[in-house]
């Protein structure tokens, strides 16, 4: 287990509070000047000696994401945009971050700036959040006063200004792009890449995007160094993260542990066991409802970081941990899981526009046992026309954890679903039927 | 995607009062000269609190007028963001997370709780027409399952009888104290902690 001194989240349960007076006793605002002083190539060459990558889901090296931004401003000026848009099913970690230590968050966001050279930075919070943005803005509004930020922030010659901005309840909104149509006041619908957003992103300008969790350890790794942050985890893995541990498990909870735990460890000593013991686990979501599921003897000997849950077929993601034992039905799960994505889908792509929701109607039958058996293999085909087939990731986001069913629960799914159309008629199996009209009126 | 459509009942007029007007011109100094259209979120938000917790379409127009876009602009963010209510709500908005980890710990029944107390459909008014409930998607408190929010604060670790208490004490026109409902703190191990030990009741 880490080692509470290397915990850089010490407030993450609020037992000291978020203060200005309790974060500087925790370390925060301590030596920011100095820290700044040392230069831009310093701060971008510890980064990249931390390996930190980014913790919103994709993984993306930090460091290198901050040297794509252009070394001089032009005459279009730089943003900084902190991305706490959370709103991946299993993922609770950016609230506690917004809600419990805000000055490490604001106090990354002038590093980040600084070394981005943004001089305006704006902070997207979903809007189901507006308390835990209150709290962030008193935050914000703390640091404004003791000129840790605004004009000559923190005495380093440098302008910052800090702005929230808040979302209204679109999942979309968390891809990088859709997220800056959303600050300029459109529809949350993605655009191409390229041109990336560290060129051409927010109101046409250099835009770096990170996420909070990753801002937000920005100052520790430079107060302790790159090399210390590097040494937590293993090679490209490196670092402490939040894993959220929710679903079937007796003490359901965020901790912060070194990268590389094993997922066993996770749930047994700090989510306090699966409900009804190890062997009635039956899969696990290892990082937000995007991922796809992992079977219980895979679990075993698995550990938490993003490279050994690729050689799994499955990915990190944002590390929220879903626990699925075998007193629920899975295929019911996952039906909910798709009309969660149907429900979420911009609508901009075709594929995804329309497949999310044949995907969630195929598999609320075959969780009612009314899907024909060639259904099974059918649904199998939706999922790759969309993959890969859309201008975002919401795409893959939304057919992995249905592939991740049929590669792991197809005899389940068989099991239940043998009906053969082609010799018996016993249900009609509205294949033909405008699907639209069978949605709920209100939905 | 959803399907939004506004409410076929509207009002005729839409004017910021004061207080409003002075929210709003403080959203606007916040972003850059002549992209004052990425206020409009903002916006949208203030005419909602203002216009008893929905928007109707003269407000999209009256926020086109001073944001100085198109309504039709306004009009596809509005019905594009599912936190914009387009058609009359409860005072008390009650919303409950059904996504499947707040499912997998019993979210339906907090579902079961809110058509016995407050009313058998979705986006229905109460009786007393003072509360609405919806089933909406995940709210990002999942180790808090199951929850829901009404209005800006969330409820968590609720189940049934504990959804139904609270329910109780809304219609009564009070309002319950938020946060976790089994007493722990914030997003701790209950009763299981092993980390952060020293700073504990610190």
């Amino acid at each position: 287990m880490l080692k509470d001194e290397d915990r850089i989240f010490q407030n993450l349960y609020n037992d000291k509070g978020s203060d200005f007076v309790s974060s500087k006793k925790r370390g925060d605002w301590t030596n920011t000047k100095d820290l700044i002083s040392k230069g831009r190539d310093w701060i971008i060459n510890e980064v990249k000696a931390s390996e930190l990558r980014g913790r919103g889901g994709a993984g993306f090296p930090t460091g290198l994401k901050w040297s794509f931004a252009p070394k001089e401003v032009g005459s279009r000026p730089h943003y900084l945009v902190i991305n706490g848009d959370e709103s991946e099913p299993g993922t609770c970690k950016d609230r506690d971050i917004l809600r419990f230590e805000p000055h490490k968050l604001i106090e990354g966001c002038l590093i980040a700036a600084y070394a981005v050279q943004a001089h305006v930075c704006y902070i997207y919070i979903r809007g189901e959040y507006f308390i835990d943005g209150e709290k962030l803005q008193l935050a914000i509004d703390e640091a404004y006063e003791k000129n840790l930020i605004g004009k000559n922030a923190s005495e380093i010659g440098w302008d910052l200004d800090i702005y929230i901005h808040y979302g209204a309840g679109a999942y979309i909104c968390g891809e990088e792009t859709a997220l800056l149509e959303s600050i300029e006041g459109k529809k949350g619908q993605p655009r191409l890449k390229p041109p990336f957003p560290a060129l051409i992103g927010l109101y046409g300008c250099p835009t770096i995007i990170n996420n909070v969790e990753t801002i937000a350890v920005i100052p520790t790794i430079l107060r302790k160094g790159g090399k210390w942050f590097a040494s937590l985890g293993k090679a490209k893995n490196t670092g402490t993260k939040i894993f959220c541990i929710s679903g079937n498990v007796n003490n359901p909870c965020n901790v912060e542990e070194e990268m590389s735990i094993s997922l066993k460890e996770l749930i047994e000593v700090h989510a306090g066991g699966v409900i009804g013991g190890w062997d009635n686990l039956q899969a696990v979501i290892p990082g937000g409802s995007s991922m796809p599921l992992i079977p219980q003897k895979t679990c075993e000997t698995l550990t938490m970081d993003f490279d050994s849950l690729v050689a799994e077929k499955s990915g990190l993601g944002t590390a929220g941990i879903v626990v699925i034992n075998k007193d629920q039905d899975i295929i019911k799960c996952m039906a909910r899981i798709a009309r969660f994505y149907k429900h979420e889908s911009c609508g901009q792509c075709t594929p995804c526009r329309e497949g999310t929701g044949w995907m969630w109607r195929m598999l609320e039958r075959m969780a009612n046992g009314e899907a024909s058996r060639d259904e099974v293999d059918m649904l199998g085909d939706v999922t790759t026309q969309i993959a890969g087939h859309t201008i975002c990731a919401f795409g893959e986001g939304s057919s992995w954890p249905v592939q991740g069913l049929l590669r792991h629960f197809k005899k389940e799914i068989e099991d239940r679903n043998n009906l053969n159309p082609t010799i018996k008629k016993i249900k009609e199996i509205p294949y033909l039927v405008d699907q639209h009209l069978l949605d709920k009126k209100n939905a | 995607m959803s399907i939004r459509r506004p409410s076929k009942e509207q009002p005729g007029t839409f004017e910021f009062n004061l207080a409003s007007l002075e929210a709003a011109k403080s959203i606007v100094v916040k972003y850059p000269k002549g992209k004052q259209e990425s206020a409009v979120m903002a916006l949208l938000y203030i005419a909602q609190k203002q216009n008893s917790n929905w928007i109707p379409l003269a407000a999209m127009k009256c926020i086109g007028k001073f944001l100085d876009m198109p309504y039709i602009k306004v009009y596809e963010v509005a019905t594009f963001y599912t936190m914009y209510n387009l058609a009359p709500v409860g005072k008390h908005f009650i919303q409950v997370c059904t996504t499947t980890p707040c499912m997998i710990r019993g979210a339906y029944k907090l579902v079961e709780a809110c058509k016995e107390k407050i009313s058998e459909n979705e986006n229905e008014l109460s009786k007393d027409l003072s509360c609405s409930w919806m089933e909406v998607e995940c709210l990002g408190a999942c180790v808090n399952a199951p929850m829901m929010q009404i209005n800006d604060d969330y409820y968590e670790d609720l189940d049934k009888e504990k959804t139904l208490k609270i329910l109780d004490i809304i219609l009564s026109g009070e309002t319950p104290k938020p946060g976790s409902y089994r007493g722990r703190i914030n997003n701790e191990p209950e009763n299981n902690r092993k980390t952060l030990m020293d700073l504990k009741n610190a």
